[in-house]
Order: structure tokens, then sequence, then C-alpha cells
């Protein structure tokens, strides 16, 4: 059975915002006592998602909680919009594929980088994307 | 927004970056340092991020774009102090930042610097007998 604690919930609305919930993540990480190689791809993988909040969201949130497991301990993030939401999830993912503005890595680098990554998008309705990054 | 102040040292400029980096902080990086190699006549650019804990997609585009820029303005960028769980997590994600050099160390791109520059010789510019500043514009084109 999985189990959450200490959940947290920071608004996404400006790149300031970026940065204090990359903060949040890395300290997040640090109490549950990630290796440092994987604290530092859960908060790239952070940074990438909530910059896709904020320049394909328009805004959003993010929401960090410390997840427990048959001993193990892991951190999950939350990156929720309401902006226009990915007409195709697969092209998405494809690495090297860019809706215009970036290098096409953000989201399917992100996905690379973390344990467990779900991704909820509809057309008009906005994106919910969630990863997880377990201690080993 | 901070901003990441840029160093001179001798014909090359120095880049310490100590906060954490948002994605304004570093477009503004960008054209600080193209305004100031041209100000400065530079031949070389170090940027030592051995105080950065993570570089995302968007941060290591621009070092690629700044290695370029600097490159088009005759000067050579170097790349210091990345930390090894950065490196592991950039090759995960894709980014092998291409066009860019790295050293370990501040001492070891300022040797790669050093070299480059000798190697290259000095600018026009800077030769004894044309004595147009730069600064004040297309003369020192001119004479070149």
């Amino acid at each position: 059975m999985t189990t959450s604690t200490g959940v947290e919930e920071l608004p996404i609305r400006s790149g300031d915002d970026v940065v204090r919930v990359r903060q949040l993540v890395r300290a997040r990480a640090q109490e549950v006592r990630l290796s440092l190689v994987d604290q530092t791809k859960l908060v790239t993988a952070a940074s990438e998602l909530a910059r896709n909040t904020l320049v394909h969201g328009g805004s959003g949130t993010a929401t960090v909680e410390t997840l427990h497991r048959d001993g193990r301990a892991g951190i999950r993030a939350v990156f929720a919009d309401e902006g226009p939401g990915i007409p195709d999830v697969d092209q998405a993912l494809t690495p090297g594929w860019t809706s215009g503005s970036g290098l096409g890595l953000g989201l399917s680098g992100a996905r690379k980088l973390v344990d467990e990554f779900a991704i909820d998008t509809a057309v008009g309705r906005g994106t919910t994307v969630t990863v997880v990054k377990w201690t080993r | 927004m901070e901003r990441v102040p840029v160093l001179s040292l001798g014909d090359a400029l120095l880049v310490s970056i100590q906060v954490d980096l948002q994605d304004n902080t570093v477009l503004a990086l960008q054209e600080d340092l193209a305004e100031r190699i041209v100000a400065t006549g530079a031949r070389g650019v170090l940027i030592d991020i051995s105080a950065v804990d993570i570089v995302d997609s968007f941060i290591g585009r621009m070092f690629a774009s700044i290695a370029a820029l600097s490159r088009l303005l005759d000067a050579e960028t170097v790349v210091v102090g990345m930390r090894p769980a950065v490196a592991i997590t950039l090759v995960e994600l894709g980014l092998s930042l291409p066009g860019v050099r790295t050293a370990l160390d501040v001492e070891r791109g300022m040797r790669i610097l050093r070299a480059a520059s000798e190697r290259r010789g000095p600018r026009p510019a800077d030769e004894p007998d044309d004595l147009v500043p730069v600064a004040e514009g297309g003369g020192a084109a001119a004479g070149a």
C-alpha cells in the first residue's frame, strides 16, 4: 500500500516560481535521501515540467508529496495547468519533436529521468503530468 | 530577476554562476556576454558552473547558443566545473551539448583559452600600428 505525507502546492506563474518548484523538489528529495544523481534527475525533470506548465499551460500548479511503499520512500510531483492541452500525446512524447520553442526534450526527457510518469491531457481542458522517483 | 556578473580577466570574460538560474537570467547573460565580447574585444569566455546543481534542456541549449554566438564574435567559450550528477542527467536527457568546449575546472579552462588565443594571434585591432579604438566604431574594421 502506498501512503502519502506532507502535500505542498506551489503556484507556477513566473520564472521565479519555476525556481521555487525546483528548490522544493530538491528539499523533499534530500529529506527522503534520494541519491545525489537521483535528486538531480528528479529536479531536472521537475524543471522541464514546471517550464512546460508556464510556457504551454500559461500558468498552473506544482504539488509535491512524499510517498511510502514497502519500506521505500519516493517523491511525487504533479504539474497541472488549464491550458490548451496536447492534441497528440504520442507525438509530444517523441524525443526531438517540438511545438516550436525548444529542443523537444522537455516532456520526453522528463519521462526518462523518473521512475513513474503519467500524463492526462485533453484539448481545451488542460494537462496534468505526474512523476515519481523512488529511493533504491 | 538576478543578473549574473561578467568579469574581465586579461583578454577573457569570466562568468561564475552562483544563483539558481531562471530562464530570463540565462537569456540576459547571453545578451550581456555578446555585448561585452564586442566592447572588450575578448577572445575567450569561461563559464564556471561548479555551483550549478541542475542543467535542464533550456539552460543547456543556452550554453550551446552562447558558445555559438561567441564563435561568431571571434571568441571561444569553455564551460567548466560541471558536476558529475549534472553530466549524467544531461546525457540521459539526450543533451550532449555539441559545440560546447568543456574543462574540469577554471585553471584547465583558462589554459584552453590561452592556448586558443596564442594559436590565433592578437585581434587585428590589437596590433601596435593600428591605433584606432574599436569602441569608436567603423574605423577599426576598415583598418583591419
